[in-house]
């Protein structure tokens, strides 16, 4: 199938937290920015995040976690995304991410990190500005 | 929008989207329909309060929501609450718990004890309220999919300790509905979840008589975007839908309604918040009495939990926070809740320390001792511009719930994720607002800090090895247990689900037989399946 030139987000929430307030606004920024965005909906486990971010064929693939759960979450997501041969995409993260968590979010390929209080303008300029 | 005689006048509007004016006068209450909807306090249409003598009598239970790691720990934390003055309790559960998940479950890692106590049977229970007087301090169980193991799990363990069922009281939220908008703790899916909430409150209207089985939360509406008019309006419309559940089933509306409660937000401004309240009490009443015909003026009363505030707060310079906070206090306070809580100042970063939950039991603490909030009832009653919003409040409420019943109703709007797509547009409107710097919010779009913010808040710590402690416990409650009782209780619920018979006896029993959280889930959705989130793109 011929790809088109629209980037393809992929946005999940990750494990059992339930606070997709954060992530249902990205995705509209993300829409309004002209993004083509699957939000998965909640409760998604590391395999069905990378399954979804394959079939979406996904150029960025996004995480909302408010529960404090994201490092064990991203520790279990990074290989099976870079077995999906999803290792090249833009992964970004936003939510509840305490500072010190940070350099581990980064070590584990997350390349954009929004913490609570980020700007939608800024996600959208840093995933615009991100990729290729 | 009518023209200000004088341009140079700031245009004001509230959230809930109406126009207000520079001064009142006593036309503007006469104009929006009088002081004949007003009454006394204690006295249909309760708008000034439910109680005659509301505070004087007994000031609103203070109840700062808590719970982490495991039922140990969470057990001093209330003990320490208690000490400094905090007259109830609300439980905070785990994500596992709140999803139905044993400790052990492979969705649950990394997850156990994280936002809350983890729990995954009754002696769980019975270490988390050791020691506590349960006459004495109400406890609120925070739980909506898993309600009704919570509260069998509850019942039995006040039970085991002696106290009499028929006399406990106490609440649990199982508001499931709201969860499919707001706070996605949901298991089965909407219907099935609705009866199970019917079956919670027929179980405990006739056997746990005092108990308050649900508390409909619009708190978690507004948070996801609705604004204070819709927060209170789609409750109203979700805890009908509960009562037509339980009707259908034959019961007299007298026989229950008196044990609904209510859970709704705090932040936004002063007035339009007093003014929701007031209206929101005037409404409920309406309802009870004119649509359900109740007899019993209980059942007409919008008993409620009014605080929180975290859609509020923000993240930068917290401290900010404690002052927002004594606002939302005084604010429930004028609302005339029967129970406050608020969200701390480091709530945006972390589980609240002691520190942060003394200073919010302290802030509500001194309207009552020091600020003269429990004095009088409903202080502001009587003000043209209070007695005016209230008026405007009620009919825009009214309007809204006559356009959920004419759009199918709440049950399917939910179903549907209606209701979930207009609050989150509002939510990304606000966002925006705020980004534009259209809605002022401190220290966000405006006095903010010059640099990088410093900021003074410690973190809770998050100890993995409580996580392998809980679930050895749990491993020995399953082998110290009668395994023969509790997989044939266990298979009572499974049959009391396929007959479509009330499921909590059964429940009761599997929990007084320790089986677990988890294996009482397994039955359910044996049945009635599991909800999946639709994917939206």
């Amino acid at each position: 199938m011929m790809r088109n030139s629209q980037t393809r987000v992929l946005l999940a929430k990750p494990g059992l937290d339930g606070h997709d307030q954060g992530a249902k606004v990205v995705a509209r920024a993300f829409k309004a920015a002209g993004f083509d965005v699957t939000y998965t909906g909640l409760r998604q486990t590391p395999e069905a995040v990378a399954s979804a971010a394959r079939a979406a064929d996904a150029d960025v693939i996004a995480l909302s976690s408010m529960a404090g759960s994201h490092i064990s979450f991203c520790e279990r997501l990074k290989p099976l995304l870079e077995q999906a041969g999803l290792g090249d995409r833009l992964w970004i993260i936003g939510g509840n991410l305490p500072k010190a968590d940070h350099a581990r979010l980064a070590e584990l390929g997350f390349r954009g990190i929004f913490p609570s209080s980020s700007r939608l303008d800024d996600i959208v300029d840093f995933v615009r500005s991100s990729l290729p | 929008m009518t023209a200000h005689p004088n341009p140079a006048i700031r245009p004001a509007c509230n959230e809930s989207g109406i126009e207000i004016k520079p001064v009142y006068t006593e036309d503007d209450v006469k104009r929006s329909g009088g002081f004949g909807f007003v009454g006394e306090p204690g006295a249909y249409p309760f708008v000034r309060g439910i109680h005659p003598l509301m505070y004087r009598h007994r000031p609103y239970t203070m109840r700062q929501y808590t719970g982490f790691s495991n039922a140990r720990q969470t057990n001093e934390r209330f003990k320490y609450l208690i000490a400094n003055g905090q007259t109830g309790l609300n439980v905070a559960f785990d994500l596992p718990t709140q999803c139905g998940l044993d400790s052990d479950d492979p969705l649950a890692e990394g997850e156990v004890g994280r936002v809350g106590m983890a729990v995954d049977t009754l002696s769980d229970f019975e270490i988390a309220f050791a020691g506590i007087d349960l006459d004495k301090i109400t406890v609120s169980l925070t739980i909506n999919g898993a309600a009704p193991q919570l509260i069998a799990m509850y019942l039995a363990m006040a039970e085991k300790r002696g106290y009499d069922v028929a006399r406990l009281r106490g609440t649990a939220q199982n508001d499931i509905l709201k969860e499919f908008i707001g706070r996605g703790t949901w298991i089965f899916p909407v219907e099935p979840s609705v009866k199970l909430v019917g079956d919670t409150i027929e179980y405990c209207a006739r056997h746990a008589p005092k108990y308050s089985p649900v508390s409909v939360c619009g708190y978690h509406i507004r948070e996801s975007g609705a604004n204070p008019v819709q927060e209170m309006a789609y409750a109203f419309c979700i805890a009908s839908a509960y009562a037509d559940e339980v009707l259908s089933r034959g019961m007299d509306i007298d026989e229950f309604a008196g044990r609904l409660s209510f859970n709704f937000n705090v932040f936004g401004s002063i007035f339009e918040q007093v003014a929701k309240f007031r209206a929101g009490r005037g409404l409920w009443a309406k309802i009870i009495k004119e649509k359900y015909r109740a007899a019993k003026p209980e059942s007409e009363w919008l008993r409620m939990i009014a605080g929180g505030g975290g859609g509020g707060l923000t993240f930068e310079q917290p401290e900010v926070n404690i002052v927002r906070g004594a606002y939302y206090a005084l604010i429930a306070a004028l609302a005339g809740a029967q129970t406050t809580a608020l969200c701390c100042f480091d709530e945006a970063y972390t589980i609240p320390s002691e520190y942060a939950q003394r200073i919010s039991l302290r802030t509500m603490q001194l309207l009552i001792e020091e600020m003269g909030l429990a004095d009088t009832v409903d202080p502001m009653g009587g003000s043209w511009y209070v007695e005016t919003l209230t008026n405007e409040m009620r009919r825009m409420m009214e309007d809204v719930m006559q356009e959920v019943d004419q759009a199918g109703g709440i049950v399917r709007l939910v179903a549907e994720g209606i209701v979930q797509d207009k609050v989150s547009e509002q939510a990304y409107q606000h966002q925006l607002a705020i980004e534009s710097g259209a809605f002022r919010k401190v220290g966000v779009n405006c006095y903010r800090l010059p640099g990088e913010e410093e900021v003074d808040v410690k973190m809770h710590p998050y100890d993995a090895a409580e996580t392998r402690r809980q679930i050895s416990s749990l491993e020995e409650v399953r082998a110290r247990r009668d395994g023969a009782a509790t997989a044939q209780a266990l298979a009572k619920i499974g049959a009391a689900a396929r007959a479509g018979n009330n499921v909590m006896p059964a429940i009761v029993e599997a929990i007084k037989a320790y089986a677990t959280v988890g294996e009482i889930t397994g039955q359910l959705a044996a049945v009635y399946g599991r909800y999946r989130e639709p994917v939206l793109s």
